[in-house]
C-alpha cells in the first residue's frame, strides 16, 4: 500500500523504440483529427464562411467558458466508412457557464450537416452519456436533415434521437437548441422536442415542408420566413423562445439559459487532493511495448495517472494477475481493476468480484484498464471452475451501479472484455490508446481455430485438406481480424467514446470523473445469484 | 493652538493635517459636496460640509465651521482663498490665528503693479516695466502684458513687435477683467531664453525674515509649472546669496510675517528680476523640505503664534518634484474625469497626495493626482529615481501625464540642467514610454486567463483550455491588439499569437491572475496586470479587453451622445429631424451646479432626441442619437 515507485526507464532502446512506434501511431491519429476538422474542405468552409457564419467547433468554442477544458467524443466516428471521419457532426463535453454539458454541432460543410447512420449512431451515444450521466444537452442545429440515400438505416435511429430529448426532459434533463441554419421535416424536431429553443434571425429555418412540397401537399404558395422564418417563430409560432441577433448573441443567450438552469450536480465531488503524479505522463509512450505480446506492468499506468502516484493494492498477493486497489484522480476517489498479465484466472476472476462489491458498499467508481487476452483456457481450468469464477467477475460488473470508466491500452479480448466492462456492458466512458486492439480473439488464434475447424470438417467428410486454399483463407481471415481489431476501426464504429493519447489518460479520466458526479454516484442494492 | 481648520481640499489638506497630527494639533476638514468621499475629509477628527463645489471659496461659511467645531486657527493652504486679504481679515476679525502674512501684506502683493513699485523702491532689481503703454518703447520688445490682478498666465501676452501692441492689450484687458474682474494691465520686458527660480522665506512677528533657499521651476507648461526642483542646477553659492538678500530686503520691505516665496526671473547671464511674491505656501514647497529638512507647514504654524523663525540649514542633496495629473498629453492635456482605479507609487520618493484607488476625479477642480518628489544625494540621482518610479507606477483607470513626465526627466536638456522656461515649447515629450504595447496585451490576455482557471468551479484543476481535438486557440481581444495561446497537456505555454504573429520560443515562467512572468527573444520580463492596465519595469500600457459578446440590448446605437455625468437637462436647443454640423451644441447638462454643452460629435441629422428640459439623466445616458451624414454625401 502507499506510493507506487517506477522502475520504468525512459531512455532504454526499447523503451526509445516503444515510444517511436506510439508516436506513429498518434501522428497517424492526428491526421484523421485534422480531417475531421477540415470539415467538407476548403472550398465548403470558405463558403460557409463568405455566408458569414462560424463553423461547428468555433461555435463550440465560443459556447464554452473560456480556458475550460473540452473533451470532444468519437471524433473518429465513420472512419473507414463512405462517410467522412466524424460523421459530419461534432460532439462532446464541455463547461458553459461552469456547467459540464453535453454539446452535438451539425457540421454543414459536410453534405450540408446531413445526418446520415453513424452521425446518429454518434448523437444516441452522446444522449445516452447525457441521460445516465446527467449532463444538460445542447444542440447547435444547422441540418438538411436525414442523409437521404442512407434513408433506410437513419429512419428507424433518426426518430430515437427526438424520442430521447424527450426522455432527457422527463428526467430532469434540460435540452436546449441553438438554430442557426436549416432544421427542417424530421430536423424539426429537434427544436421541437427541446426545453429551451434561440433561433438566430434571419438565419434559422424550420418547418416540416419548405416551399415546393407544401404547393404539392395543398397548393398553397409560402415564403420561406413565413413558413418557418425565425422572426415568425419567435413572434407568431412560439416555437422559438429567444431571437438571436446573430450567431453569437445565439451563444450568448445559450449561455445565459444555462447560467440559469440553477444546476446542481448530485454526486458526492472531490475528495482528496488532486496532486500531480509523481511520475511524468510524458513516459508513458515509452511504456507500451511496440509488440502487444509483450505485456506490462500496468502500475507504471498508475504512477503516471493517479493523485501523487497514490495506489492502495487491494489482495496483492492473490490472483496477481489482475491488480486492484484504490486511488484517486483529480480529487475522484476510484478503484482500479488493471490486468497485470494478459490473463484472467479464477483467482482473478473471484478476487475481481469481491472488489468489485466492494466499490459498490462504498459509492466508489471504477476505472478499469484493459489489457488482456481473455480467461485462461484448458483442462485443468475448466475442471477448476474458470467459467463459473469468471461468472462471477462478469456478474459483478453487469450489476454494478458505480460509475464504470475503462481504457484499453493493451488488448482486450473475448469474454475477459465483457467482465473488464468492456463497451457491451455499458461503462460509462471507454476510451482507447492508439495501440489497442480488441475483438472475440485475437487474429492469429481465430485464423487457426477457423482452420482447425476447416480440418476437422474436412476428414469428417474424409476430403483432403487443401492446404493452399486452408493458407489463403488464414491469411485473408487474419488480415480481416488484424484490421477490426485496432482501435480505429473500433472507434470509427462507436465501439468506444474516442482514442486518446496516453499522456491525456489522468485529464481524460479526471474530466469524466467529474462528470459522472453530475449523477448521483451509488452502488448496487444487489447482485444476481454468485454461483458459488 | 488646540485645532486646526484647513480652508482647503485634497492633497494640501492632508499635507497640513500631517503637520498637526505630529504636532499634536487637532484637526478640521471643510469639504464641498463632491469631495465628500474624500480621503482628506476621513481623516480629519471633524469634518464640516460647505456646500457646493464653490464652497471653498465662500469664506463665512468657513468661518462658521471653524466656530462650530471649535477650531481655533486657520490654514488656507494654497489656491481658493490663500491670497485673499479679505478673508484673512475676516478671520482675524473673529478672534482665529490666520496662518498666512498679513492682510496689508497680501494686498500689496496682490497687485503686481504695486509689488513692482515696492520692490523697485526696497533696491530689488526688477525687469524694465511700465503702467503706462505710452512707455511701451522705453521698456523694448519683445514684452509681455500682464494682468496686474493676474497669475496662472491668463491675462498674459507675448509681444514681439510694436505695432501688434494694441490687440495684445485689447485681448489681455479682456481676459484679465473676466478672470480677475480687474482689466489693469501692465508691461514687462520680457527675457527670451530664462529660468523661474523663487526664494523661500519665512517671516517672524519679530520682524526678522529667513531665506530657505531656492527652487528652480523653469519647467512650465504654459505658465503651469511641472517638474519644480531645489536647489536649482543654475544657482551656485554666490548667486544664491545674492537672491536670498534680495528676497529678504523684498519680505522685510513689507513686514512679512509667514511662508512666502519670492520669484525671481533668472537669466542666462546670472541676471535676476524680481517677478512677484506669493504669499502663501507654494504647491512645490516639498523639494525645499526635503533638500533643507525643514517642516515648513509646522514653521508656519509656529510663526503663526509669534514664535522666531529659525536660522536656514545648509542645504542637503538635490530633490524634484513631478505634479501627476490626470490629463492628456495627447490630446492637449485635457483635464480627464473618472475613476482611478488602481494607484500605487513604490518606496523611495514622498507622494504628497489628496486620492487614493477608488477615487473619482471629477470635473469640479483642478486634476492633480499627486506630487511625486525623489530627494537625491546629487541631482541625476534624484531625476533617475524619479522618473523610476513614474514608470513603474501603477495609475489605472485614468490617463495621466506620467509618460510626459518620465519623458521630461530623463530628457539630455533637462539632465544636463540647462532646461529654461522654453524647454516645452522646443520639445514634445509627449511620446508613450511603452510603444509598443503588444506584449503586455499578451500577458494581460495570460494572467485574465489564469484568473478564470482560478475562478472555475468545474473542472478547474485540469490543464487549461484542455483539447483533444485542438481546433483553435484561446483568444482575447483589446483595442487594437489581439492574442490568442494555447496551453499543452502539461500546463505549458505551447502557442501564443500576438496579431496574428506567432510568437516562436516563448516561454511562460509564472502566470497568476496578478503577474506575469514571459520570455520572449530569451528575455524574461515581468507584467503586473490589473484589469485595466499592465505595468512593466518600462512603462504602463493602459489595456481594456473587448467583452467576448455584446449585449444586442445594450448596444448603443452608433451616434449616440452619452451623458458624460449625472446631472439634469437644463436647455434642449435642436429638434428631432435638425440637421446639424460637427460641435454644433446640441443641449445643456447642469451637474454640480456647472453647465456642459453637449455638441454634435460630427455633422448629421438629429434622428432621435431622447430628453427633454428638466430630464435627469445618469451617466451614460443616450441623450440624442445622430444619425452621421456620410461623408461625399
Amino acid at each position: 500500500m502507499g506510493i507506487l515507485a517506477s522502475t520504468f526507464d525512459p531512455s532504454a532502446t526499447a523503451a526509445q523504440a516503444n515510444r517511436a512506434a506510439m508516436l506513429a501511431r498518434i501522428e497517424e491519429i492526428d491526421a484523421l483529427l485534422a480531417q475531421a476538422r477540415a470539415g467538407g474542405g476548403e472550398e465548403k468552409v470558405a463558403r460557409h464562411r463568405r455566408r458569414g457564419k462560424l463553423l461547428a467547433r468555433e461555435r463550440i468554442e465560443l459556447l464554452l467558458d473560456r480556458d475550460s477544458p473540452f473533451l470532444e467524443l468519437h471524433p473518429f466516428m465513420a472512419w473507414h466508412t463512405d462517410f467522412h471521419v466524424g460523421a459530419s457532426s461534432v460532439c462532446g463535453i464541455g463547461v458553459v457557464e461552469d456547467v459540464e454539458c453535453m454539446i452535438g454541432a451539425s457540421d454543414p460543410t459536410v453534405r450540408g450537416g446531413t445526418s446520415n447512420p453513424f452521425t446518429l449512431r454518434k448523437s444516441l451515444r452522446a444522449q445516452e452519456i447525457a441521460l445516465v450521466n446527467r449532463l444538460p444537452t445542447i444542440n447547435l442545429v444547422e441540418s438538411g436533415g436525414a442523409d437521404l440515400p442512407t434513408q433506410a438505416d437513419a429512419f428507424v435511429p433518426g426518430g430515437a434521437v427526438f424520442r430521447n430529448l424527450s426522455r432527457l426532459s422527463a428526467h430532469g434533463i434540460p435540452t436546449i437548441a441553438l438554430v442557426f441554419g436549416s432544421s427542417t421535416a424530421g430536423g424539426a424536431y429537434v427544436p421541437g422536442m427541446s426545453d429551451y429553443n434561440v433561433f438566430v434571425s434571419e438565419r434559422a429555418k424550420v418547418f416540416l415542408a419548405g416551399p415546393p412540397l407544401v404547393k404539392m401537399a395543398t397548393g398553397e404558395e409560402a415564403g420561406d420566413e413565413e413558413l418557418g422564418g425565425a422572426e415568425m417563430h419567435s413572434r407568431t409560432s412560439g416555437l422559438s423562445d429567444y431571437l438571436a441577433a446573430d450567431e453569437p448573441d445565439a451563444l450568448r443567450l445559450g449561455r445565459e439559459i444555462v447560467r440559469d438552469l440553477n444546476w446542481c450536480k448530485l454526486g458526492p465531488g472531490p475528495t482528496e487532493a488532486p496532486v500531480d503524479p509523481r511520475h511524468d505522463p510524458e513516459e508513458l509512450l515509452g511504456l507500451v511495448p511496440a509488440d502487444p505480446k509483450v505485456p506490462f506492468d500496468p502500475r507504471e499506468v498508475l504512477a503516471r495517472v493517479l493523485d501523487g502516484s497514490r495506489y492502495d493494492e487491494f489482495k496483492p498477493l492473490y490472483g496477481s494477475a489482475l491488480t486492484t486497489g484504490w486511488g484517486s484522480i483529480h480529487g475522484y476517489r476510484v478503484g482500479v481493476l488493471a490486468n497485470a498479465r494478459g490473463i484472467l484466472f479464477s483467482q482473478e476472476a473471484q478476487k475481481a468480484a469481491q472488489f468489485i462489491q466492494l466499490a459498490n458498499q462504498k459509492d466508489v467508481p471504477l476505472v478499469f484498464l484493459h489489457n488482456t487476452t481473455g480467461f485462461m483456457v484448458g483442462k485443468d481450468y475448466e475442471q477448476g471452475g474458470i467459467i463459473k469464477h469468471g461468472a462471477l467477475m462478469i456478474n459483478a460488473v453487469a450489476n454494478s451501479t458505480v460509475p464504470h470508466v475503462g481504457v484499453i491500452i493493451g488488448g482486450s479480448y473475448g469474454a475477459a472484455n465483457y467482465a473488464m466492462s468492456g463497451r457491451g456492458y455499458d461503462p460509462r466512458f471507454l476510451f482507447s490508446w492508439p495501440s489497442a486492439q480488441s475483438s472475440v480473439m485475437g487474429p492469429e488464434q481465430l485464423a487457426g481455430v477457423l482452420d482447425i475447424v476447416a480440418r476437422g470438417a474436412a476428414a469428417a467428410r474424409g476430403l483432403e485438406f487443401d492446404e493452399e486454399h486452408g493458407r489463403a483463407l488464414r491469411e485473408a481471415v487474419e488480415t480481416q481480424i488484424s484490421a477490426e481489431q485496432t482501435a480505429l476501426s473500433n472507434s470509427g464504429r462507436g465501439y468506444d467514446d474516442a482514442i486518446i493519447d496516453p499522456r491525456d489518460t489522468r485529464t481524460v479520466l479526471g474530466f469524466v470523473l467529474s462528470v459522472v458526479h453530475n449523477a448521483p454516484v451509488e452502488g448496487a442494492d444487489g447482485f444476481g445469484v454468485f454461483r458459488m | 493652538m488646540r485645532r486646526l481648520l484647513v480652508a482647503n481640499r485634497g492633497e494640501i489638506a492632508r499635507r497640513v493635517f500631517s503637520t498637526c497630527r505630529r504636532l499634536g494639533i487637532g484637526t478640521v476638514a471643510v469639504y464641498s459636496d463632491p469631495d465628500a468621499d474624500g480621503l482628506f475629509v476621513r481623516e480629519a477628527d471633524a469634518a464640516v460640509a460647505i456646500g457646493g463645489p464653490l464652497a471653498y471659496l465662500d469664506g463665512a461659511v468657513i468661518i462658521a465651521a471653524a466656530r462650530r467645531t471649535g477650531a481655533d486657527a486657520i490654514h488656507p493652504g494654497y489656491g481658493f482663498l490663500a491670497e485673499n486679504a479679505g478673508f484673512a481679515r475676516a478671520v482675524h476679525d473673529a478672534g482665529l490665528v490666520w496662518i498666512g502674512p498679513s492682510p496689508e501684506a497680501i494686498e500689496a502683493m496682490g497687485s503686481k503693479t504695486e509689488a513692482r513699485a515696492r520692490m523697485e523702491a526696497a533696491g530689488v532689481p526688477v525687469l524694465p516695466g511700465a503702467t503706462d503703454v505710452a512707455d511701451a518703447d522705453r521698456v523694448g520688445f519683445p514684452l509681455l502684458v500682464k494682468a496686474s490682478a493676474g497669475g496662472g498666465g491668463r491675462g498674459m501676452r507675448l509681444v514681439e513687435r510694436a505695432e501688434d501692441l494694441a490687440a495684445a492689450l485689447a485681448s489681455a484687458r479682456r481676459e484679465a477683467g473676466a478672470a480677475f474682474g480687474d482689466d489693469t494691465v501692465f508691461l514687462e520686458r520680457y527675457a527670451p531664453r530664462s529660468r523661474h527660480v523663487e526664494i523661500q522665506i519665512v517671516g517672524d512677528a519679530h520682524g526678522r525674515v529667513a531665506a530657505f533657499g531656492e527652487r528652480d521651476c523653469s519647467v512650465q507648461r504654459r505658465h503651469q509649472k511641472v517638474i519644480e526642483e531645489a536647489p536649482s542646477p543654475a544657482v551656485d553659492a554666490d548667486l544664491r546669496a545674492r537672491m536670498s538678500a534680495a528676497a529678504v530686503t523684498a519680505g522685510e520691505a513689507i513686514g512679512y510675517v509667514g511662508a512666502g516665496t519670492v520669484e525671481f526671473l533668472l537669466s542666462g547671464d546670472g541676471a535676476f528680476a524680481f517677478l512677484e511674491v506669493n504669499t502663501r505656501l507654494q504647491v512645490e514647497h516639498p523639494v525645499t523640505e526635503l533638500v533643507t529638512g525643514v517642516d515648513l507647514v509646522e514653521l508656519q504654524l509656529r510663526v503663526a503664534v509669534g514664535e522666531p523663525v529659525p536660522d536656514a540649514p545648509p542645504l542637503v542633496g538635490h530633490a524634484i518634484e513631478a505634479r501627476l495629473y490626470a490629463e492628456d498629453p495627447a490630446h492637449d492635456f485635457l483635464p480627464v474625469t473618472g475613476k482611478l482605479e488602481v494607484f500605487e507609487i513604490a518606496e523611495g520618493v514622498r507622494v504628497d497626495t489628496g486620492v487614493e484607488a477608488g477615487s473619482v476625479i471629477g470635473p469640479h477642480y483642478d486634476p492633480m493626482l499627486a506630487k511625486v518628489v525623489a530627494h537625491g544625494r546629487t541631482r541625476a540621482h534624484a531625476a533617475q529615481r524619479l522618473a523610476d518610479r513614474l514608470a513603474r507606477a501603477r495609475l489605472h483607470g485614468m490617463t495621466t501625464n506620467r509618460d510626459f513626465l518620465v519623458n521630461v526627466l530623463r530628457h539630455p536638456e533637462f539632465l544636463a540642467g540647462e532646461a529654461d522656461t522654453t524647454f516645452l515649447e522646443r520639445h514634445d515629450c509627449s511620446a508613450p514610454l511603452l510603444g509598443d504595447t503588444r506584449l503586455a496585451a499578451a500577458a494581460s490576455a495570460l494572467a485574465r486567463q489564469a484568473g478564470r482557471r482560478a475562478a472555475a468551479r468545474t473542472l478547474a484543476t485540469l490543464p487549461s483550455g484542455w483539447r483533444n481535438n485542438p481546433s483553435q486557440l484561446q483568444t482575447a481581444r483589446f483595442d487594437g491588439v489581439g492574442v490568442g495561446y494555447r496551453f499543452g497537456r502539461d500546463g505549458a505555454l505551447a502557442e501564443l499569437v500576438i496579431d496574428g504573429e506567432p510568437l516562436a520560443g516563448a516561454r511562460l515562467h509564472e502566470c497568476t491572475p496578478e503577474l506575469v512572468d514571459l520570455e520572449t527573444d530569451g528575455v524574461r520580463r515581468r507584467y503586473r496586470v490589473g484589469a485595466t492596465a499592465v505595468n512593466t519595469a518600462d512603462g504602463q500600457a493602459d489595456l481594456r479587453e473587448l467583452p467576448r459578446f455584446t449585449d444586442p440590448a445594450g448596444a448603443v446605437p452608433s451616434g449616440s451622445l452619452t451623458s458624460p455625468m449625472p446631472g439634469s437637462v437644463v436647455r434642449v436647443m435642436v429638434a428631432e429631424g435638425a440637421t446639424v454640423v460637427a460641435r454644433q451644441p446640441l443641449l445643456v447638462l447642469e451637474a454640480m451646479k456647472m453647465e456642459h454643452e453637449v455638441l454634435a460629435p460630427a455633422a448629421g441629422v438629429v434622428g432621435q432626441l431622447r430628453v427633454t428640459a428638466g430630464a435627469q439623466v445618469q451617466a451614460g445616458a443616450v441623450l440624442a442619437v445622430i444619425d452621421v451624414s456620410e461623408p461625399g454625401l
